[in-house]
């Protein structure tokens, strides 16, 4: 059966957001409980930095304190990124996608946007937002499983797994950026007691704490955490897992649907595929990680852009298109 | 039972099944309230109401064909021609054109009361995009989860075949050289308040919900745009009206419709449903005439009688009206939804004075029916267990032949005393039983308003 472009471009935007919903409840909620541990040190912008956020912050904000900066993750509802507009986002994605999607999957995404929505600021004061946080995380893990159980698994199936995958590997590089670039303004750090918590809290951000031990059981380096994160090949969250996963995606897709378009955007991914295998994390690490990361998003950018004008129609009838409702 | 009447409304929520209202700017996802108590109607009953609708649905579809062909009704003067001809509905590209079947009204929604006497009378007839049948089959399976026991072995009619049937009619009229015709469902939007029924459709049919901007006209063939390219579309169930479904050949404004799908459908390319230009038997003013089409047409009485109305562009009709303006209900022809409606016996001096002015200022605007007593059905209230009034919707599908939903949409005013039950102005909805044959054969009392 066909698909028709614009429900493709929703199924993809929906995962996304889903996806990015879940990052952004781990941060906050590992930042809280990590906030807890060194009272005083905690650095709450470092999660505006992550999102790259600082301009729109600080034009409605004078302090990244606690509060202004989970108040403008969870609830602002002009702020884009925040949980609130993300679950309006999945579910207006998911609203026009009723036909397509099943009815548990609408429904799960509709009482958990009204639910956060009813929420106030006192439910998410600093006591009760890892409470709040867990349940976020525990919704979108819902999605995931509903969505595992019940989606018909045609094309529409393999474009959510692409905006899950792409996204993933999206917030894992940031993840790691933002830690790298304010943890290690020089190798001397490496060690210290400070240090190896904060890169527990990177792991534990990306629920890769107790997998990296038994991987690592003896030492917690940046370097072997960052290697991790990047290129271990068993790990869900790790940039090359969501990559290879990608890979295969659009390849069975495009053979199975016998798709026309697409060519541009393997090609691209076999590209970055390529290069993430090609250099162990020491070189990546002297070539500068902050330069290789930055790198990576772009080509994640560009593939979605190519997956854009592959399946969505972007370019052919953009025109036609610039109505708005 | 008012613990299971919340949980049936919660779960309405839940699952979306909403409409859109817009007011002071804001558009609000609102639940159409649902009443826990079914409304009954015997198998006799239905027979006779299910006999009705098609020789109804029959008789305008008789009457599009020969208004967009011969006009013979109109030179036998049984309807005025001017009411039709210059009806706003009247769309003068239909003139000539051949129809699937002579098959115009596709889906029809017939809006029925019932009096004092108890008698079924039609109110109005809806042959453009009537909706609420998405609601007819949510509430049978509401009362099924809220109610299970109550529903076992009474051998109730179902309803959930109803996607099934509109599938069959759109592939009956799709053009005849398509081997495996590519049925869509045509949409203004996510924005619009019937899109949950929209959904619902697509969904039970299984076909691509699609709005404006996923099709394009290319050498006067309809495609959609899928992952993989245009693909061909046959035939199009279309809830968008006529006005906005071509901004070639009708308001040019239309965001939300096909350019190009006017003469794409004339060439006999794509079929779609309703046909454009059933608005003009639809009409309000129309309407008092539909006894005499049937008879015309037919030549059988109408088996379920109109409500008594009067054409106030007739001079003795008007001045009926204006004699007897506080017993009747005065109706504007153009509006739908229950807007601009005026209840004599309740309404103010000034109202009255008003609908007086607007009568006098352009009597062919308006219709005026006797205050019919709409009969009422218990109702689950604040205070109890209190009568209410009701009406009832059934659905009609008609391709090669036509198809009645056994039911239909009971709408129920929730206000106390009201009559409007239009889900704009505070309406519910109930589940509608039609019983097996053998089951209750002697109907079924409904009580009338004291």
């Amino acid at each position: 059966m066909n698909l028709l472009a614009r429900y493709a471009e929703c199924i993809f935007w929906m995962a996304r957001y889903m996806e990015r919903a879940e990052n952004l409840a781990r941060i906050l909620d590992v930042h809280e409980t990590f906030a807890r541990d060194t009272r005083g040190m905690t650095n709450w912008f470092s999660i505006v930095q992550l999102n790259a956020d600082e301009k729109d912050f600080f034009s409605r904000h004078d302090r990244p304190t606690a509060e202004a900066v989970v108040h403008y993750y969870m609830f602002d509802t002009e702020h884009p990124n925040s949980l609130v507009s993300m679950l309006r986002m999945a579910r207006e994605n998911a609203r026009v996608l009723r036909p397509w999607i099943s009815t548990e999957m609408w429904t799960q995404i509709n009482v958990f946007h009204n639910k956060l929505v009813e929420m106030n600021r006192k439910d998410v004061a600093l006591p009760n937002l890892s409470k709040v946080c867990t349940w976020i995380k525990e919704e979108c893990q819902t999605h995931t499983g509903i969505t595992e159980g019940t989606f018909y698994r045609d094309q529409g199936w393999y474009f959510y797994q692409l905006g899950k995958y792409i996204e993933r590997a999206d917030q894992t590089t940031r993840l790691l950026d933002i830690k790298y670039h304010t943890l290690l303004p020089s190798p001397l750090d490496v060690g210290s007691t400070l240090d190896v918590s904060q890169w527990t809290t990177v792991l534990r951000s990306a629920a890769g704490y107790h997998a990296f031990r038994r991987v690592y059981p003896r030492g917690m380096t940046p370097t072997t955490v960052a290697g991790f994160m990047m290129f271990n090949e068993g790990f869900p969250r790790s940039v090359v897992m969501c990559v290879r996963q990608i890979d295969g995606l659009l390849t069975r897709m495009k053979s199975r649907y016998t798709l026309r378009g697409g060519s541009v955007a393997m090609e691209k991914v076999d590209e970055l595929l390529g290069a993430l295998l090609a250099r162990p994390i020491e070189e990546v690490i002297r070539g500068g990680l902050h330069e290789y990361l930055d790198w990576v998003q772009e080509q994640l950018s560009e593939i979605t852009n190519e997956i854009g004008r592959a399946f969505f129609g972007q370019d052919t009838v953009a025109a036609a298109q610039t109505q708005t409702q | 039972m008012r613990r299971r009447s919340q949980d049936a409304e919660r779960e309405l929520y839940n699952l979306g099944i909403t409409f859109l209202v817009y007011s002071n700017k804001d558009a609000v996802d609102r639940i159409l309230p649902f009443d826990i108590i079914p409304r009954v109607i015997s198998a006799r009953e239905w027979a006779h109401l299910e006999a009705g609708i098609n020789q109804r649905v029959t008789a305008l579809n008789l009457f599009l064909h020969d208004i967009y062909h011969d006009q013979k009704i109109l030179k036998d003067g049984v309807v005025p021609a001017d009411l039709v001809l210059g009806n706003g509905c009247f769309r003068p590209q239909m003139v000539g054109l051949d129809v699937p079947f002579n098959t115009y009204i596709h889906i029809m929604g017939v809006d029925l009361v019932r009096d004092r006497e108890g008698t079924f009378r039609v109110l109005e007839d809806n042959g453009r995009v009537p909706s609420g049948v998405s609601y007819v089959v949510e509430n049978r399976h509401m009362m099924q989860r809220v109610f299970p026991d109550l529903m076992q072995d009474i051998g109730i009619r179902p309803v959930d075949n109803y996607g099934h049937k509109l599938l069959d009619a759109m592939m009956e009229i799709a053009p005849q050289d398509v081997a495996d015709p590519q049925v869509v469902l045509l949409s203004p939007g996510s924005y619009n308040s019937a899109y949950f029924e929209h959904i619902f459709l697509a969904r039970e049919m299984g076909v691509p919900l699609v709005e404006g901007r996923d099709l394009v006209v290319e050498n006067d063939r309809v495609y959609m745009k899928t992952t993989n390219g245009l693909a061909r579309v046959d035939s199009i169930y279309r809830r968008i009206d006529d006005a906005f479904l071509d901004p070639k050949a009708f308001n040019p404004d239309s965001m939300l419709g096909v350019p190009g799908i006017l003469e794409a459908y004339r060439k006999g390319n794509v079929a779609l449903a309703n046909a454009i230009g059933t608005g003009v038997a639809d009409d309000k003013a129309i309407y008092c005439y539909v006894p005499r089409m049937i008879k015309y047409y037919l030549d059988q009485e109408a088996i379920i009688p109109n409500v008594d109305t009067r054409i106030c562009r007739e001079a003795d009709a008007l001045q009926y009206t204006l004699d007897n303006l506080d017993k009747l209900v005065v109706k504007p022809v153009g509006e739908a939804g229950g807007y601009g409606i005026t209840i004599g016996p309740r309404a103010s001096r000034e109202q009255l004075a008003e609908c007086r002015e607007k009568l006098l200022a352009d009597p062919a605007n308006y219709i005026s029916q006797p205050v019919v007593d709409l009969s009422v059905c218990p109702t689950v209230t604040e205070d109890g267990i209190e009568p209410r009034h009701v009406d009832l919707r059934p659905f009609a599908i008609t391709g090669k032949s036509t198809w009645v939903l056994p039911g239909g949409l009971t709408r129920v005013a929730l206000k106390k005393g009201t009559l409007i039950v239009n889900s704009s102005q505070g309406g519910g909805s109930k589940d509608t039983w039609v019983l097996q044959d053998g089951v209750l054969q002697d109907g079924v009392q409904e009580g009338s308003a004291s």
